[in-house]
């Protein structure tokens, strides 16, 4: 086992690298000079000059990305150029935000989804397979921001019960678990949690089906198991597959937060993001992004070492 | 397709013979398709909506262009205005239905892209092996590493607002996924008697490839490639929703719903239409994928 995650985390490290790489290179696909957000528009030549040399722009785009990435291991992402605040620390403050958001979500659509794949594997081709596929694919295919809209205009515009946007009472200060705030987290971590839901409900059902097709099952059952027993069974043979789904499916909720972040105004990292693009602050954007796609790939390092802790099948492959 | 012309060819040709076997693989698929009801229904409504976008100026609606300051946010219903009017006072059904022209180009031309790319690439890796594998699946792996949506949003935020790069930012982040669908299928095939028959047989590496591969891995990469449309509808107008895509005035469904979205207010149904019709296009492809999937299993 141990041999398994030491070889995973080398594994990760190129990764890491060219991670920081894409996002280091996004600030030089940017159209015109990476200045021009600094600098004032009736700049002369002269400080241009300047604060190329300051920003060391002037280097070569290996020594630069070198600075860079030697900078951001020991956590200096650089300064908000809207605000003057570290990108650190705004980005870690607004991901938390997104944090609480991606884990409510999770909870509602993990559950909805492991029901409705488990009685729609179970129930093959009756009425009550048909109802949850139709519902998970509902759930894939909805543009959720679209959904976060019409949410908004059903509980908060017609039936006035809860708020259209933030994250509390006291504007996107401090979050807490009661349910002043709660109020404010439903209908955005509702609209997350729909995509999550469709695809979660899709795999086990289709897990499920794949494995109550098979021979041990029948064995199982010949030799006179409860059903409930069976189902014991089935549960630990779809976990390791479902676990890794529900895994990544966390991932996305934490990286591709922006939209529904954007139509709720939810103080996370996407709305960030959001703000960082149309005010061109090209630092903050790289350094959202950087922290963002890290906290990808160590959920997907984490996803992998659970699933060979579970699943004995992985470690001998 | 050319499923009918297939058919009616053997069935005119094996009268004797019985007709199953006379049948080619596409012939089956085809006729399972049509069989298959809700994938028809998809199919004929996704037909509805391309053709009225297409022949948008001949169906006799209003400008889409033409707004009115005193006919701002009408109620669905009203004379003239069967879909109520937008926030300038815009005519809605017109604007929904030329909508569809941007929206749908710049939803499925970005899969259209990765398709050719990313099963070029694939092909590639899988055929050739070696080093060129690794270096074009290692490169692959980087972009596994983002999220979609951050990464259609990063490329497309860097480079900023427009149809071309919003088009851009999407092809880049659908070409690894179909190139490692390609691969795959690739490393399965390459080993085959039938390739290797080529290979004796003195042919190239682009000839086997082109000839004797690309149509046995096409199948599993287009059905892959169609299930990703309806991904590719809901982020294209997503980014024109954030403002990133399409600029005002163009009709555009995403664009069109964030425009709205200070409407809800006042006139709220007529604010969700245009995402109706990015929901309505997305399922009907994602239902349409799935039956093509089934269909092509021809084993069950």
């Amino acid at each position: 086992m141990l041999a398994y995650i030491a070889r995973r985390i080398v594994y990760v490290i190129p990764i890491v690298i060219s991670v920081a790489l894409v996002c280091f290179l996004l600030v030089h696909i940017t159209p015109g000079d990476p200045l021009v957000a600094v600098l004032p528009a009736d700049a002369s030549q002269e400080l241009a000059a300047q604060l190329r040399v300051a920003y060391g722009f002037d280097r070569p785009l290996p020594v630069q990305f070198g600075l860079w990435l030697w900078k951001a291991v020991n956590g200096d992402l650089g300064h908000s150029i809207a605000t003057g605040r570290p990108v650190l620390t705004e980005v870690m403050r607004a991901v938390g935000n997104t944090v609480t958001l991606a884990i409510a979500a999770a909870m509602i659509g993990f559950s909805l989804g492991l029901f409705f794949g488990l009685i729609a594997g179970y129930f093959r081709d009756t009425w009550i397979d048909k109802v949850a596929t139709s519902v998970a694919i509902a759930g894939v295919s909805v543009p959720h921001y679209w959904l976060g809209m019409v949410l908004v205009i059903i509980f908060s515009v017609q039936l006035n019960w809860l708020p259209a946007v933030g994250a509390g009472p006291g504007g996107s200060g401090s979050w807490g678990w009661d349910w002043e705030h709660i109020r404010y987290l439903i209908l955005p971590a509702i609209t997350t949690s729909v995509i999550p839901m469709g695809i979660v409900t899709r795999t086990v059902r289709a897990l499920t089906g794949d494995i109550l097709s098979q021979d041990f099952v029948e064995a199982l059952r010949a030799k006179g198991l409860r059903e409930t027993h069976v189902f014991r069974h089935v549960i630990k043979n779809a976990a390791p597959t479902a676990m890794a789904v529900m895994g990544l499916q966390l991932g996305y909720m934490l990286g591709g937060s922006i939209l529904i972040e954007t139509v709720f105004s939810w103080p996370g990292s996407g709305l960030l993001l959001n703000s960082a693009i149309f005010q061109r602050d090209l630092p903050l954007l790289q350094g959202t992004i950087l922290v963002l796609a890290l906290f990808f790939v160590f959920l997907n390092l984490m996803v992998d070492i659970a699933q060979a802790a579970i699943d004995p099948r992985i470690k001998r492959s | 397709m050319n499923i009918s012309p297939t058919s009616v060819i053997s069935d005119a040709a094996l009268q004797a013979g019985p007709a199953a076997k006379a049948r080619g693989y596409w012939a089956t698929v085809g006729r399972r398709i049509v069989r298959d009801k809700v994938s028809m229904v998809c199919a004929c409504i996704l037909l509805a909506i391309f053709l009225s976008a297409l022949c948008a100026p001949w169906l006799g609606l209003a400008d889409p262009y033409q707004g009115s300051m005193i006919r701002r946010l009408r109620h669905i219903g009203t004379p003239n205005y069967p879909l109520g009017s937008d926030e300038l006072g815009r005519d809605m059904l017109a604007r929904l239905i030329y909508g569809g022209r941007l929206s749908l180009v710049i939803g499925i031309l970005p899969v259209i892209f990765a398709f050719i790319v990313g099963t070029s690439l694939g092909l590639v890796a899988g055929y050739v092996g070696g080093k060129i594998n690794t270096a074009i699946m290692r490169t692959v792996d980087v972009f596994y590493a983002f999220p979609s949506v951050l990464l259609a949003i990063a490329i497309s935020g860097a480079l900023g607002a427009g149809i071309v790069n919003s088009i851009v930012s999407l092809t880049i982040v659908f070409v690894p996924q179909i190139t490692r669908v390609a691969e795959s299928v690739t490393t399965g095939v390459r080993n085959m008697d039938f390739v290797e028959a080529a290979r004796a047989s003195g042919a190239g590496a682009f000839t086997i490839m082109r000839v004797h591969m690309l149509g046995n891995v096409l199948g599993p990469i287009f059905v892959y490639a169609t299930g990703l449309i309806s991904v590719s509808m809901i982020l294209a107008a997503g980014l024109s929703f954030l403002g990133l895509g399409t600029k005002p005035p163009e009709p555009e469904w995403g664009l069109m719903l964030n425009t709205l979205r200070t409407a809800i207010y006042i006139n709220p149904w007529v604010a969700a239409l245009p995402g109706v019709m990015i929901f309505a296009v997305s399922i009907c492809f994602n239902l349409l994928s799935d039956g093509l999937r089934s269909a092509m299993d021809i084993r069950n």
